[in-house]
């Protein structure tokens, strides 16, 4: 059984659908990259699943269990909601991190708030995930004092921290300087091997080549093709992923 | 009279001015904090008449002088309606006095509440929704204190006009600290045609507005740690 299952899923800002209907399904321990060009859907498709935006129809499965449905959406409340949330991690393009707290207390704060464990294991288990992505010297240490990448790694501790069973990357290395994008999209690589589902909206054509399992290419709104990376890559089906392939290629060439 | 025998005659008188400016003060940081943050929640409504309306409120209220509506506030309710609710004495200019303050003084606090809220990034409040965060652990855990950062700069800025604003309230004859040291010009305490006791009320000014400077000074040093 699939861990996760969207079917249908819909929303429109206004008159402009950004989303037409997508379906996909997603196995337990698997990583998916979604590729497309901007204004495809790609963020929009992970803030859904966020509920950061809500979708106006469609369903969200999550282990075989319907957690949301756009028809009734509405009913829900927040504190339902809050719930739902709790099934995905979201590691943001900008990190978001919380400037007035240290390293240990942004990865401690949410479970410390939600209670989810005792406060001794709270700490400890933040003090590994932050050994886990090579920081365990910033502890005390404030987001500005970090750079891009570091401040990027914290912020995936501190997703971890709420133990996800999906955890999302909105472009996690966009933000970052190019010498910087490495160390983050080694940590993302390493928590693979740790049988986690994953879903990376990414611009790194690499990185989807040789860490997901599934790649995703989407365009004005809908999944144009979805398989693995090999197909998509070497043996595009579509017209348009193989334009968007040459283009990303081409800009790989400038560079 | 010498002036050394003057000196403590006019202190005295000073100090008791200077207790009435220092009771404005308070009385209106008092109302006008926690007035100025609901109006700012007003201005911010998505309800739209009352943004509407509240908006109207402090631009009105920013919009004319001070002076004027201590005038207003005053004599409006004596000359116009005929009920004078401020009564004859000084308690009644002081309470007139510090309506008038709390209302402008409110309606200024709320732009600079409204510019610190809407300030604090999005992503903030967006990176506590992921984690499971309620509406209210994130305006207390996460926004609050970035808030108050972004605020403390033009809040003090503000405060510091507010120490010298209370000189205002002297049209309405309310007896601060410049009142009493223009009495000595008139005649007061048996001394007359000495102006030096205006001036001296200068220091007391510069030192008050000196001890709030290092106050601030320590708050802004207190939140520096972190950027936002």
């Amino acid at each position: 059984m699939a861990l996760l299952e969207v079917r249908g899923l819909k929303k429109s800002f206004g008159k402009t659908e950004v989303l037409k209907s997508i379906d996909f399904s997603l196995e337990q321990g698997q990583v998916l990259a979604i590729i497309g060009s901007s204004g495809g859907g790609k963020t929009t498709l992970l803030r859904c699943l966020n509920f950061l935006e809500f979708a106006d129809a469609g369903t969200i499965s999550v282990g075989g269990k319907v957690i949301y449905d756009g028809k009734a959406a509405k009913k829900m409340s927040e504190a339902e909601m809050r719930a739902c949330r709790l099934h995905f991690g979201l590691v943001f393009q900008s990190f978001n991190l919380f400037p007035q707290y240290s390293v240990l207390k942004n990865v401690t704060l949410a479970p410390t708030l939600l209670k989810l464990d005792t406060p001794q294991n709270i700490d400890a288990n933040a003090r590994s995930l932050i050994e886990r992505v090579g920081l365990s010297d910033k502890l005390d240490f404030y987001p500005c004092q970090l750079s891009g990448g570091q401040q990027q790694r914290v912020a995936i501790a501190r997703a971890l921290a709420m133990r996800p069973e999906i955890l999302c990357f909105d472009e996690p290395t966009s933000a970052l300087d190019p010498e910087l994008t490495g160390e983050v999209l080694r940590v993302i690589k390493g928590l693979k091997g740790e049988d986690r589902t994953m879903i990376v909206v990414t611009h790194e054509m690499e990185f989807a080549k040789n860490v997901a399992d599934v790649v995703m290419f989407m365009a004005d709104g809908k999944i144009v093709e979805m398989d693995t990376p090999t197909e998509v890559f070497e043996n595009p089906k579509n017209e348009k992923t193989r334009a968007f392939l040459q283009h990303s290629l081409e800009r790989l060439g400038d560079a | 009279m010498s002036f050394f025998e003057q000196f403590p005659i006019v202190i005295s008188a000073l100090n008791v001015g200077f207790l009435q400016t220092l009771k404005l003060f308070i009385v209106t940081l008092a109302g006008a904090l926690p007035l100025g943050l609901l109006i700012s929640f007003g201005s911010m409504s998505r309800f739209k008449p009352l943004s509407a309306l509240t908006r109207t409120v402090v631009w009105v209220f920013r919009g004319s002088p001070l002076m004027l509506q201590l005038l207003i506030i005053y004599f409006f309710p004596g000359l116009v309606l005929g009920n004078q609710i401020w009564g004859t004495g000084e308690e009644g200019r002081f309470l007139a006095s510090a309506v008038a303050f709390i209302l402008n003084y409110a309606c200024y606090f709320s732009e600079i509440y409204r510019g610190g809220i809407q300030g604090v990034p999005h992503g903030q409040q967006e990176a506590g929704q992921v984690l499971g965060l309620s509406r209210s652990q994130i305006f207390f855990k996460v926004t609050l204190l970035q808030m108050i950062k972004r605020i403390v700069p033009p809040m003090s800025n503000e405060i510091i006009t507010l120490v010298k604003d209370t000189s205002l309230a002297r049209i309405i004859s309310m007896q601060e600290v410049i009142w009493a040291g223009y009495a000595f010009m008139k005649g007061s305490h048996g001394i007359s045609g000495q102006i030096w006791p205006l001036f001296f009320t200068g220091i007391y000014y510069l030192v008050f507005s000196g001890v709030l400077t290092l106050l601030f000074n320590r708050v802004e040093k207190k939140l520096g740690y972190f950027k936002v």
